[in-house]
């Protein structure tokens, strides 16, 4: 008996994602302007190393953590604004203490007094401590980080392709990035040195996706080279379609794994994870990286035809394929070696 | 693409192999390994979030180096004025500058040059810079403008850190902790990090303490009350005891009679009479003549043990101690007496230094950690296992070999790099499950085209693999730069995320190459297939 194979994207899809441009660019640029806005109206929810400060992890040895007796005896500390937080189990209990004013030793000194105002019963179980110095370091380095991962891979994509394909994937990318920084002020998840690993990732991985539809569309380029643009990228985006949604599902459970079980440590930057290379990287390489190319002039040397005259049929250009590298067999890998 | 060479099949098992190989170790205890050759024994090391144990960023105080360098300099600056007699003179500091106002009609000439000796050329004999340690300006009208140049106070400032990373590793090691690592950061900084520790609390304690020990005379010509109000003569100045000894307030001479440089030995111990704990030491032969001398011109009088401009106690000299050694009593517990003498013995710091990072987590949250990592890994890799073979079949269970071969890879390089494994390290080796069939996926999906373009089976893997392969690589390399990039900004856990995704990229861009084209070459010989079942 044979189980038949799981087949989530049916053969020979032949959406126009093209034509859907008119929308998903709007929507594009009407979600990243409500995520800017979001960023300076909110801010982001800024973690111990980009402001400073101490973090506690406390466990309650017996029962059920008392979050309000231990609110009480930390606002009796005047240590400022101290945020308690139930943090996974009821026993575990988060405490965030402001940045103490007073220099580098101050921190040190506040969080030695709460660890001795919470007493006996209770188990310290992670501590941060965050100077001012340090922490101005970290968001230095972090954005610096950034923007360095950023330039990296423009600087690739420019001598792998052309510029257009550069500058079409690194706007890409930057839209992915605004859109997560604006997920990431709208739902408040602490970030942190973590968050900004799960940023650079998520541009490493959108743009992993973007680079292989990229990849099809300049070996379309060079066997297709009547065929108008619009629809070649439409082939193009079809005949990747399959794998996108394969290896985004592979990705996005490996991803949930992590967020189900990993524990509460991992929690922000899978969630940053999670929404960044699934949600957003797989619309954008589809609908924005792919389409965007046409404004940049992709193939615009070529000699097009006429698209009132000879619409593009991918039926025909498919037993085109077929035919010509079968005639010559043994010149079957040239067109892959020829591309480089 | 499909025909491998019996050597080159040869070869790709054997490097998969060893280097799935080097991870071995990792699943013995340590006991067991320890007894195992030494190229044998390379394993993964467990980052401070698993394994428990405190990081803390030190910093020289600079400002503390540079007073302390200017103070040198105008004390240098007054004893050139005396010997060569150009006082009466007036010597005051401005910032990084000594001015010296010399008696008029003194020979400035001669005294621009007596003073230019002061200034040393920086970098020793091997590395002439050029650049001096002071400069000194000639003003005019028998003023003099010393100042401590920049290069020079770096220069200080280096010596410190590594005097006082010297320091730092004696009193860890009497902590007696597993492999703990003390290295310089920047310029003025020190990263301590140690595994596994109960209670870093003391471990700060420690860190925290320039420990600079001075015995002095108390200055008997002035009630202590009395310099409360602001009455200190100016020879003395005005200490507290200790929190146990209420605070109480000495005046102490500002001359040193013995300095803790002098002492050779220190050991915690209990007083024979009223058995509490103490510390007891030994001066070396310098330290011990000065001390007798002291004490024989000082009995009846009281002397003060000084740590840190905080007094630890004040007895009174009952006899000439001249045997060099002696014991100080001041309230101590057993631990705190242990632990003042692990200080004296590793001797004072060069500069106070100041946390201004500390992370740490207990061995409880580290091992909860590698449990939950563990099980996440699990419950992922299966899933992806699973839907890879809901999704290709036979070819799938290529797909799933290949990726569970790549973690092992994951695991054998890490081990022979003695790489640490951190949380986000954990994340990155379970992301990389959930990429690593990505290659399998673009190659299939290929071949999946290529088959309904008309191609025959053969023709269709061939050409899957050779087409796919370029892309393998290129969509690779982006994710490699953003982990290259991770691994240079980030420290600690996130550069453990950076190692486990690059690697992970490396062996999943080998495993393609190598082991999927090997499993479905062999499959293609030895079935002869006439469709690809995909």
């Amino acid at each position: 008996m044979r189980i038949p194979l799981l087949r989530i994207v049916p053969d020979d899809t032949k959406f126009d994602f093209m034509r859907f441009r008119r929308i998903s660019f709007p929507i594009s640029a009407i979600l990243s302007i409500l995520a800017i806005v979001l960023f300076f109206h909110n801010g982001l929810n800024l973690g111990v190393d980009f402001v400073g400060g101490t973090l506690l992890e406390v466990q309650s040895k017996q029962g059920p953590a008392d979050l309000a007796k231990m609110r009480s005896t930390m606002s009796s500390l005047e240590l400022g604004e101290v945020q308690l937080q139930q943090f996974g189990a009821d026993t575990d209990v988060l405490i965030r203490i402001p940045q103490q004013p007073g220099g580098e030793a101050a921190q040190q000194e506040a969080a030695a007094k709460v660890r001795a105002a919470l007493g006996y019963g209770i188990d310290v179980r992670r501590t941060e401590v965050v100077g001012p110095r340090v922490s101005t370091e970290l968001l230095a380095y972090g954005i610096i980080g950034l923007l360095m991962a950023v330039c990296a891979i423009f600087v690739y994509l420019w001598f792998r392709f052309e510029w257009q394909f550069a500058l079409g994937a690194m706007i890409a990318n930057v839209h992915d990035l605004v859109l997560t920084i604006g997920f990431l002020s709208l739902t408040q998840i602490e970030f942190d040195l973590n968050g900004i690993a799960a940023l650079i990732t998520i541009l490493g991985y959108s743009l992993n996706d973007t680079v292989v539809i990229y990849d099809r569309i300049r070996e379309m380029l060079r066997r297709y080279k009547r065929m108008p643009i619009a629809d070649l990228l439409n082939v193009s985006v079809n005949s990747t379609l399959s794998r996108s949604v394969i290896t985004h599902a592979t990705v996005t459970l490996a991803l949930l794994a992590l967020y189900f079980f990993g524990g509460h440590a991992i929690h922000a930057f899978t969630a940053t994870m999670l929404f960044g290379v699934v949600l957003v990287g797989t619309y954008t390489s589809i609908f924005i990286a792919a389409p965007i190319l046409i404004y940049l002039g992709v193939g615009l040397g070529r000699q097009e035809a006429d698209e009132g005259v000879a619409k593009f049929e991918p039926e025909t250009a498919k037993t085109k394929a077929a035919a010509k590298p079968a005639t010559t067999k043994p010149a079957t890998a040239k067109p892959a070696t020829s591309k480089r | 693409m499909l025909y491998i060479s019996r050597w080159k099949m040869l070869a790709i098992i054997a490097t998969t192999l060893i280097i799935c190989a080097c991870a071995i170790p990792n699943f013995f205890p340590q006991s067991v390994v320890d007894s195992w050759p030494k190229w044998a024994q390379r394993h993964i090391v467990l980052g401070l979030d698993l394994q428990g144990g405190s990081h803390i960023l030190l910093e020289v105080d600079a400002n503390a180096v540079r007073q302390e360098k200017i103070n040198a300099l105008r004390d240098d600056v007054r004893r050139v004025i005396r010997d060569n007699k150009l006082s009466p003179a007036n010597v005051t500091v401005k910032g990084n500058t000594v001015e010296a106002r010399i008696r008029e009609g003194a020979d400035s000439k001669l005294a621009f040059q007596k003073l230019q000796e002061l200034s040393q050329p920086l970098g020793g004999l091997m590395q002439a810079t050029g650049q001096r340690s002071v400069d000194v300006v000639d003003a005019g009208n028998g003023v003099f403008r010393l100042t401590v140049t920049e290069p020079a106070l770096t220069e200080r400032i280096r010596q410190a850190v590594d005097q006082s990373i010297q320091i730092i590793e004696k009193r860890v090691n009497e902590l007696g902790t597993v492999e703990p690592t003390i290295q310089r950061q920047g310029v003025d900084r020190i990263l301590v990090q140690v595994p596994g520790l109960q209670d870093p609390q003391r471990l700060k304690e420690l860190l925290g303490k320039t420990a600079k020990l001075t015995f002095r005379m108390v200055d008997m010509s002035t009630p202590a009350d009395q310099a409360v109000q602001g009455r200190v003569p100016p020879d003395s100045e005005l200490l507290y005891g200790s929190a146990s000894e209420n605070k109480q307030p000495y005046v102490i001479e500002k001359q040193v009679v013995v300095a803790g440089e002098d002492l050779v030995d220190a050991q915690p111990g209990f007083d024979q009479r009223t058995s509490e704990p103490i510390v007891s030491f030994r001066f070396n032969a310098n330290g011990a003549r000065r001390f007798a001398q002291a004490t024989q011109e000082n009995v009846g009088r009281p002397f003060a043990i000084v740590l840190d401009n905080e007094v630890i106690s004040a007895p009174v000299i009952r006899e000439p101690i001249i045997g060099g050694s002696g014991q100080i009593s001041g309230n101590f517990s057993v631990q705190s007496a242990n632990d003042l003498a692990i200080l004296l013995r590793a001797g004072a710091l060069p500069a106070p230094l100041t946390i201004i990072e500390e992370r740490t987590v207990g061995a409880g949250l580290g091992q909860d950690s590698i449990d939950k990592g563990i099980r996440a890994s699990w419950i992922g890799s299966l899933a992806v296992i699973i839907f890879m073979f809901a999704t290709y079949g036979l070819f799938g269970l290529f797909a799933n070999i290949a990726v569970m071969i790549n973690v092992a890879m994951i695991l054998g390089i890490l081990s022979l790099l003695n790489a640490t494994l951190t949380l986000p390290g954990i994340c990155g080796i379970v992301l990389t499950v959930g990429i690593a069939v990505d290659s399998n996926v673009l190659i299939y999906e290929r071949i999946r085209e290529e088959v309904r373009a008309g191609r025959s089976a053969l023709n269709a893997i061939d050409a899957g693999f050779t087409r796919a392969l370029a892309t393998i690589l290129d969509s690779n390399i982006t994710t490699f730069i953003a982990a290259a990039v991770l691994f240079y900004i980030g420290t600690g856990p996130v550069r453990g995320f950076a190692v486990t995704l690059g690697i992970g990229i490396l062996t999943t861009v080998f495993t393609a190459f190598t082991l999927t084209r090997l499993m479905v070459a062999l499959w293609v010989r030895w079935w002869r297939p006439r469709t690809v079942p995909i």
